[in-house]
């Protein structure tokens, strides 16, 4: 018997529901290709802004034991480059059934417009809308992802200036998800992606008396976070009717099955590529599988958002 | 010594410079108090906190001893560093070298020769013949001709306006030691048409072949994805890769046939 793992995502038919989280491994087409047919079900490209961006020096990336911090501040070559990065992994991938996501970052509501009808013309299956990136506070001020009014106006454009699905990438670091997630979906919001990282945190390195990361702190990712991430997409498919991207911390299969029995439509990995590799997609669905199987279950959907039972 | 404990090489470890070396008008050999369990071709992240932090190839593990070139604002700091200074390595980082024990012949190009010497080193040390071929821009730009020939090695020298050695190529020089026979294994670390013309080498003479590539790094972990070229990380599953022979397709896993440089990583280690 071999369960059903295809996913219906706002429309959109994924032959799995594992997704490439934005930010890990998705710079170059050559890297999209490998990790589709690795076995994603999709693959998003790094967050891609108007302009290229450098980013902040090293050290942005840090294994500090249950997890990773980083803040690698948004490098990207803009978004003229990125058209041609997608439109390239899209002709690699072209007969293998990966859906190509775009992620897409701005510092103001019209210039989230203006990269989302710029990044269109590479016809990505969704765009994803970053409005949650802890590690650019100090440049953009307050998160667009910090309040309902600013997270549903970055929606509202975003969705006036593209026909194509959009999934608006939520942080964590708020009192009130929730209220976030229903302020995005009645903007018009076709899915919602959740979680970006969590904190932002700070390691210390006690030899210098300074932090590691050039930009002090970063978000934080990898299996520390994930029943962070886990409780967050269970109080967000518990309240609006939109599809969820459950993304944190998934580590094994089990992982996966935890995150649908939250009620995520699919499922985002980004750290666990640290630890298992870009290979990490085809052995994260035959762990799914055999769980599925084991336990006697033919498809995904009979076990999505088991948990609010 | 090494603190204990999972995160060992995981995290930037404060060691004291020992020795500084001016090798060239450019690249300074600083050799730390300390040592990293290492293969020759793996590399270090060294940062100097508060500034940057960034890759080097490993001229040796014990001690530990880096070759910087100085080409920005971050090497020109490194090369400030004295005697009892401090400077944060994490690592070592990457795959190296893993050739068949035989004759070796190297071929470096500009400071791509660091990791040859290591390499070069642990070779002697196993009882076999290493050659060399050192190439550079001219001759001040020469690195470690006198540290190869001290351990034994064959030395031929190439430059590029014929101030040493002979006028040409390194790979011009390699081209003519293969033809003379008896290579059994060949490694090459320098600029990407250096690199191009050693695979070539190998695959006509039918030698393995490994080359160390250099990438623009970041992590320096294999996550973000800055070092990737044609579907590869570098930085995790590089920087040297095999490029002759290669493995059959199917022992590769899904990989996307990758354009010009036919490179495969190596099998993990251990």
């Amino acid at each position: 018997m071999n369960p059903d793992l295809t996913v219906d995502l706002c429309g959109i038919r994924l032959r799995n529901p594992l997704v490439l989280a934005s930010g890990v491994l998705g710079t170059e087409p050559g890297i999209l290709h490998r990790v589709g047919l690795a076995g994603a079900g999709a693959v998003t490209s790094k967050s891609c802004s108007l302009l290229p961006r450098k980013g902040h020096p090293n050290p942005t990336v840090l294994d500090w034991g249950p997890g990773l911090i980083n803040a690698v501040g948004l490098a990207n070559p803009g978004v003229e480059e990125e058209v041609r990065i997608l439109r390239e992994a899209r002709e690699r991938l072209a007969g293998e059934g990966v859906a190509i996501f775009a992620s897409i970052v701005a510092g103001t509501v019209e210039e989230f417009a203006e990269v989302a009808r710029r990044v269109s013309a590479a016809e990505p299956d969704l765009i994803e809308v970053n409005i949650s990136c802890p590690n650019v506070i100090s440049e953009f001020g307050e998160l667009f992802a910090h309040r309902p009014e600013s997270a549903a106006a970055v929606t509202r454009a975003v969705k006036e200036a593209t026909d194509i699905p959009v999934s608006v990438k939520l942080s964590p670091n708020v009192a009130d998800i929730v209220s976030i997630a229903q302020a995005v979906a009645e903007a018009g919001a076709d899915a919602i992606t959740a979680i970006n990282t969590v904190g932002p945190g700070m390691v210390i390195d006690v030899e210098s008396g300074r932090p590691f990361l050039s930009n002090r702190e970063g978000g934080l990712s990898g299996p520390a976070i994930r029943p962070v991430a886990v409780r967050c997409v269970y109080r967000i498919a518990q309240a609006v009717d939109v599809p969820v991207i459950g993304t944190g911390g998934v580590m094994r299969g089990r992982d996966v099955v935890e995150m649908v029995m939250a009620g995520a439509t699919a499922v985002g990995v980004g750290s666990a590529v640290y630890w298992r590799g870009p290979e990490v997609f085809g052995e994260l669905l035959a762990e799914v599988r055999e769980f599925l199987v084991s336990h006697g279950y033919g498809s995904l959907a009979e076990i999505r958002g088991v948990a609010h039972r | 010594m090494m603190r204990s404990g999972d995160l060992e090489g995981r995290f930037p470890r404060a060691f004291r410079v020992a020795l500084v070396r001016q090798e060239t008008p450019r690249v300074r050999t600083l050799v730390l108090e300390g040592r990293l369990a290492a293969e020759p071709g793996q590399f270090v992240m060294a940062w100097l906190p508060g500034l940057d932090e960034k890759p080097f190839s490993l001229v040796d593990g014990d001690p530990l001893t880096l070759a910087v070139a100085r080409v920005g604002p971050f090497t020109e700091a490194v090369h400030r560093l004295q005697v009892g200074d401090r400077l944060w390595v994490r690592g070592p980082q990457g795959r190296g070298f893993a050739l068949p024990l035989g004759r070796l012949l190297v071929v470096g190009g500009g400071y791509g020769v660091a990791p040859l010497l290591f390499l070069a080193r642990r070779t002697r040390e196993a009882g076999q013949e290493v050659w060399a071929v050192l190439g550079a821009r001219t001759a001040t730009d020469l690195l470690f001709v006198d540290r190869f020939r001290a351990l034994g090695c064959r030395v031929e020298v190439a430059t590029e306006d014929g101030s040493a050695g002979r006028l040409g190529l390194a790979s011009e020089v390699a081209a003519a030691l293969l033809a003379e026979g008896g290579v059994q294994a060949l490694a090459a670390c320098g600029p990407e048409g250096l690199l191009e013309a050693v695979a070539a080498l190998g695959r006509r003479w039918d030698v393995p072949t490994e080359v160390s590539r250099e990438a623009y790094m970041r992590c320096g972990i294999g996550v973000c994805g800055s070092c990737a070229r044609d579907g590869r990380l570098v930085c995790k599953e590089g920087p040297v890769f095999r490029v002759h022979p290669a493995p059959a397709r199917e022992a590769e896993g899904p990989v996307p046939d990758l354009p010009h440089l036919e490179v495969v990583p190596l099998a993990p280690k251990g």
